[in-house]
């Protein structure tokens, strides 16, 4: 059973949907290799490798304004660009990060296991365009049916020539693995990611230096998103320019984007539309709204690690800086609704009870003030909350925010609890004990 | 302990930890074949400490002490490392577990979409508790977080297998796939 993808959408073509438009034309996944060269596929490996410099790949992908998938939206050309090239920049590395785990996140599930060889082709080209000889995919160790599809890809695009020794002629070298993880969520924060590649404990490390000069085994080591990765073929093969025009002036940013629905809508799935697309249109339109009886009580745009934001933000338009600017962050923007049958504070409490013990453990704040958020949620939640709880909340979304964790882990945690507080105060407030 | 430690040249350090706690422990030409290759796809040993431990729990279930000992002199690391590794990752077992292992979403996108009963129905259907094996040996327990498919909530793993839309009306169904 596979995840609904593009469902009403129609005129799905390569020009318009650069990610699915393969998966919807074909009604199946794609995993044979002639099947996927029928359909446009490794053209953008040939295109590369005879006739490209890595300098020209890494130009076009900084022009098309791409901008990471996984949820933070750092534009991926400069990203690239911070990697050391030329003949003595030694070993390199390209790290796909798989570890799709934020709640609420299901399209590198989808793209992974319906669309293999569109990953492997775009590692192959990313890793030319930064001079990476080897390259992983870091996958979570759930995602059974993405390995074995991985695999086999890889196994047959090292057996067609895209990859292993001297791709095409041109003389580079490329490897790729699949690397399974065992669990925990922080292994997606982009350094924990690399020492648990390294096979130690997913503490992340300290910033700088930067994976881009000290990475996976202290090389430099560029780490991307699934998604992020999957656009790369198609901006070299219809270029920068019409990259820019598929958000078709919804937003300034670029390209097309995975949106999905969860929690409880009439139709929950997944769906490729121009950035900028508002919430209002992929509810209403594309999920058909909420299930029968139920209304919209808020929304979380893009993970559980995203502030809620509410019906009345349903027309901005889904993009970085928009979302931002309403207090949130677009994440993964895949939304989830919460409907008006749940009690918003069991909904923060379950929040909190996730980051609690996802922390690695490593700094103090996450370690001990998320249980301690916890805690107090789950008295509020019972009506047993004492005078004070509201006010220690609001002082824990500020010790463990921004500057005061050793990573993102403890802040994300507090971006629904705040939002929360915000917009939900009388939840709050009727948790706390009346005869205290 | 200590006289046999001073010596490099007879019993190794883990077939110390092995007889020491009764069961001796020795991996298999294959489980040491697959671990020297896993070394392969890494600059370093170590990378491949999860991979090891995959392949013992493979087979085993779970990972036994002496394997730890044994995974440390093959990737020529301290059996303090690869402890640290295998209790750090949730889905690495240091104890026995059943014969199958469920694991249960409990993020947000099942929250909304009836994890609770789910769950409520799974410990009184199992007569246990989260982290606990049935007594015939067939299930364990655990929580997991979220399994990447909220669209399709809720949703457990039984082995290697996702099941989605699962709901205590059709449990039954899901777990009599599993003897």
């Amino acid at each position: 059973m596979s995840s609904n993808v593009n469902v009403g959408l129609t005129n799905v073509s390569p020009e318009t949907h650069p990610l699915t438009w393969r998966y919807t034309q074909a009604g199946k996944a794609v995993l044979d290799i002639q099947d996927y060269e029928k359909l446009e596929g490794y053209s953008a490996l040939k295109k590369a490798f005879t006739g490209m410099q890595p300098a020209d790949v890494q130009a076009e992908v900084k022009a098309s304004n791409l901008r990471g998938r996984g949820g933070a939206g750092f534009p991926t050309g400069v990203k690239w660009s911070l990697i050391p090239m030329g003949p003595d920049a030694g070993q390199k590395y390209l790290v796909c990060n798989a570890d799709e785990m934020e709640p609420g996140t299901f399209k590198d599930r989808m793209l992974m296991e319906e669309l293999p060889h569109q990953l492997v082709e775009a590692m192959a080209v990313s890793a030319f365009a930064i001079g990476a000889s080897k390259g992983f995919i870091f996958l979570r160790g759930e995602y059974i049916l993405a390995a074995e599809r991985l695999n086999a890809a890889i196994e047959q695009a090292k057996a067609a020539g895209y990859l292993g020794d001297n791709i095409l002629g041109s003389g580079f070298n490329f490897e790729l693995f699949v690397h399974t993880g065992a669990g925990r969520y922080i292994c997606g924060e982009e350094t924990a990611l690399i020492n648990s590649l390294e096979g130690r404990r997913a503490n992340p490390r300290t910033k700088p230096p930067f994976p881009q000069l000290a990475g996976a085994w202290g090389k430099p080591t560029i780490v991307n998103n699934v998604e992020t990765l999957m656009n790369i073929p198609p901006i070299l093969v219809r270029g920068a320019e019409w990259f820019k025009g598929l958000s078709q002036g919804k937003s300034p940013d670029a390209g097309t984007k995975m949106y999905g629905i969860s929690g409880r809508a009439k139709l929950t799935g997944l769906w490729e539309l121009p950035i900028g697309t508002s919430a209002r249109e992929l509810l209403y339109t594309h999920g058909g709204g909420m299930a029968d009886g139920l209304d919209l009580t808020c929304w979380l745009p893009g993970g559980a690690s995203t502030d809620f934001l509410m019906p009345e933000h349903l027309d901005l338009p889904m993009d970085y800086d928009t979302i931002m600017k309403a207090g949130s962050r677009m994440g993964t923007a895949l939304i989830m609704v919460v409907d008006n049958k749940q009690n918003i504070i069991s909904v923060v409490r379950n929040l909190e009870q996730f980051f609690a013990r996802e922390s690695c453990g490593w700094c103090t704040p996450c370690r001990d003030g998320l249980p301690w958020t916890v805690k107090i949620l789950q008295a509020i939640e019972q009506g047993e909350g004492e005078p004070g709880d509201i006010e220690t909340l609001q002082q824990l979304t500020r010790f463990l925010g921004p500057g005061k964790t050793f990573c993102a882990h403890a802040p994300g945690a507090m971006e629904p609890l705040q939002s929360a507080l915000k917009y939900f105060p009388d939840a709050f407030a009727q948790g706390i004990r009346a005869d205290a | 302990m200590s006289t046999a430690n001073s010596s490099n040249s007879s019993t190794p350090y883990s077939a110390l930890i092995a007889t020491e706690k009764g069961a001796p422990f020795a991996l298999t030409e294959a489980e040491r074949h697959e671990i020297e290759h896993a070394i392969h796809h890494y600059e370093d040993p170590r990378a491949a400490s999860i991979d090891a431990l995959k392949i013992v729990q493979k087979n085993h279930r779970w990972v036994p002490d002496g394997a730890i000992a044994l995974i440390a002199e093959l990737l020529d690391i301290s059996a303090a490392d690869v402890e640290g590794v295998a209790t750090f990752y949730n889905r690495i077992y240091r104890q026995p577990v059943g014969r199958h292992v469920i694991l249960v979403c409990d993020s947000i996108g099942c929250f909304l979409t009836g994890f609770d009963e789910l769950y409520a129905a799974l410990q009184s259907k199992l007569a246990i508790q989260p982290g606990q094996t049935t007594s015939d040996d067939r299930f364990t327990l655990l929580p997991i977080c979220c399994l990447g498919a909220c669209d399709r909530g809720p949703v457990l793993m039984i082995d290697d297998n996702t099941h989605f839309n699962v709901s205590p009306s059709n449990l039954d169904q899901v777990l009599e796939q599993y003897a």
